[in-house]
């Protein structure tokens, strides 16, 4: 279910680093934990985004939620096909629903992490 | 140390559980928030039928000679006027005009009169509903004697007269019958709070699961599905029906929430009517207006409205509108702006976003 490559934030985000490039989406159990999304905010490429502080938002029918930026760095694209398709972030979260890519400014930021076995265990302590 | 209270359950609970229903609490109760998701909830309503556990909502009755008394002295609507079977839509008041609640109720028998209250208001509604009974008549707070299923959607009547021998087509809206479902007693009321078609029934709390297990049987054949808050919210709010807490609460008053039409000044003397007597006198100055957003955000409640970039209220209920494939909202504007056509902004995340006031509701069915 969670990809041994990525790594994972507390708040429920995933990180794919190939290259100096970070691609980062929500997990499966965020999407799960909000429902229909509906709506997601995303900031502009150029925009420096810092670990820990909100890059964005995705909304729910319900409620808006805070994306965290699992790590710092420039935002170099964003997924274009979310605007049009925000569901596409309940059906295929850790693919084509990616939210953002970003060059990492401190890459030591990923020791921070957790790997997918971790992350599993998190979730399961968190029910 | 005070420790929290446990959430309380409706007899459903683990029905609920079963069937992989989200949990929230809501006001201090355990209940579900969705099932399969809200859209899919929200459009089975729409199209099909729904069935909500709705038992958080609280039940209080006034029994006794001075029954019809009592309530016509706590509520805004005429009680007098009711029929026996009969229901309506009225409003408990603080002597200042807010509103305490917004209730249902229903006239049993002339000594006998049957209220539905929100769930977590419903202490509160019982004690104030006791200060003022200087009436020969008993107030009971009864909610643990009911389960109360909302049967919703233009299946929703084919649905239930499986289920019961009343012939559910001779139940006007707003009118009930006291019979059986499953042969189970059974209050049969044509209300709702979707803005479609449908029943609300209230049973013994031991029935439940029973009586939960057969409308799904009877439903099955439309598609029938479970619905949580979630849905109900997002139904309320396209038909533009207030939530207390949101549209209405102790500083709103009825004329301020467009609820005029429950507010009978000509019934005799009322809690709050020497209030609203004046307020209709001096006008109000707020007044509650729908409105749709022209721009991608989705509005949420407390949001602040803007007017020519002027802060000008703030909206009291804002989501996506499922059947509409709309951001609409409800939102408190200064009288001379709470017309259809104008244009406002509503603030999301700092930014002016914008939007159109229209009329309400947004969403009325087919009749």
């Amino acid at each position: 279910m969670y990809p041994e490559n990525f790594r994972y934030s507390k708040e429920h985000e995933w990180v794919l680093v190939e290259g100096g490039i970070g691609t980062i989406g929500i997990t499966d159990h965020a999407q799960q934990e909000l429902g229909d999304i509906v709506y997601v905010d995303l900031p502009k490429p150029g925009t420096r985004v810092e670990q820990g502080r909100s890059l964005g938002s995705v909304e729910s029918v319900k409620a808006v939620s805070d994306v965290f930026a699992p790590v710092s760095g420039e935002v170099t694209a964003i997924n274009p096909a979310l605007a049009d398709a925000p569901e596409k972030l309940n059906a295929d979260p850790h693919g084509d629903a990616w939210l953002v890519k970003i060059r990492l400014s401190a890459p030591g930021e990923l020791e921070d992490l957790m790997t997918a076995a971790d992350y599993e265990s998190f979730i399961g302590a968190e029910k | 140390m005070p420790l929290a209270s446990p959430l309380r359950r409706t007899a459903l609970n683990s029905v609920h559980r079963a069937l992989g229903a989200r949990m929230v609490d809501f006001g201090g109760w355990d209940m579900p928030v969705q099932y399969s998701g809200i859209l899919a909830e929200h459009m089975a309503v729409r199209q099909s039928v729904g069935v909500f556990d709705v038992s958080h909502m609280g039940e209080i009755e006034i029994r006794g000679r001075e029954a019809a008394r009592l309530a016509d002295y706590v509520t805004t609507n005429s009680v007098a006027k009711l029929r026996i079977g009969q229901a309506h839509y009225s409003g408990l008041l603080y002597e200042h005009g807010g509103f305490v609640d917004d209730i249902l109720v229903h006239k049993v028998s002339d000594a006998d009169f049957f209220l539905c209250v929100n769930a977590s208001n419903q202490e509160k509604d019982f004690e104030h509903i006791r200060a003022h009974n200087r009436f020969d008549a008993t107030v009971e707070l009864t909610s643990d004697r009911y389960t109360q299923l909302a049967i919703q959607g233009p299946e929703a009547r084919a649905t239930l007269q499986k289920l019961t021998a009343v012939e559910l087509s001779a139940i006007k809206y707003y009118w009930f019958a006291d019979a059986q479902v499953c042969g189970v007693p059974a209050r049969i009321a044509h209300t709702g709070y979707t803005g479609e078609d449908g029943f609300e029934i209230y049973i013994p709390p031991a029935e439940s699961e029973r009586v939960w297990a057969r409308i799904f049987e009877a439903g099955a054949e439309f598609g029938i599905q479970p619905c949580g808050l979630g849905a109900r919210n997002t139904l309320r709010l396209e038909a533009a029906m207030a939530l207390y807490g949101h549209e209405i609460d102790a500083s709103i008053s009825p004329f301020e929430a467009g609820l005029g039409w429950i507010v009978k000044l000509d019934k005799g003397e009322f809690a709050g009517r020497e209030a609203l007597l004046k307020q209709r006198e001096k006008g109000v100055t707020r007044k509650l207006t729908g409105f749709e957003m022209r721009s991608r955000p989705i509005a949420r409640d407390g949001y602040e409205v803007q007017v020519h970039g002027a802060a000008a209220g703030w909206v009291t209920s804002g989501s996506p509108a499922p059947a509409l494939n709309k951001n609409i909202g409800l939102c408190y504007l200064p009288v001379g702006l709470a017309r259809p056509g104008v244009a406002i902004q509503v603030v999301v995340r700092g930014q002016p976003a914008d939007a159109m006031t229209v009329e309400t509701p947004f969403y009325k069915r087919a009749r």
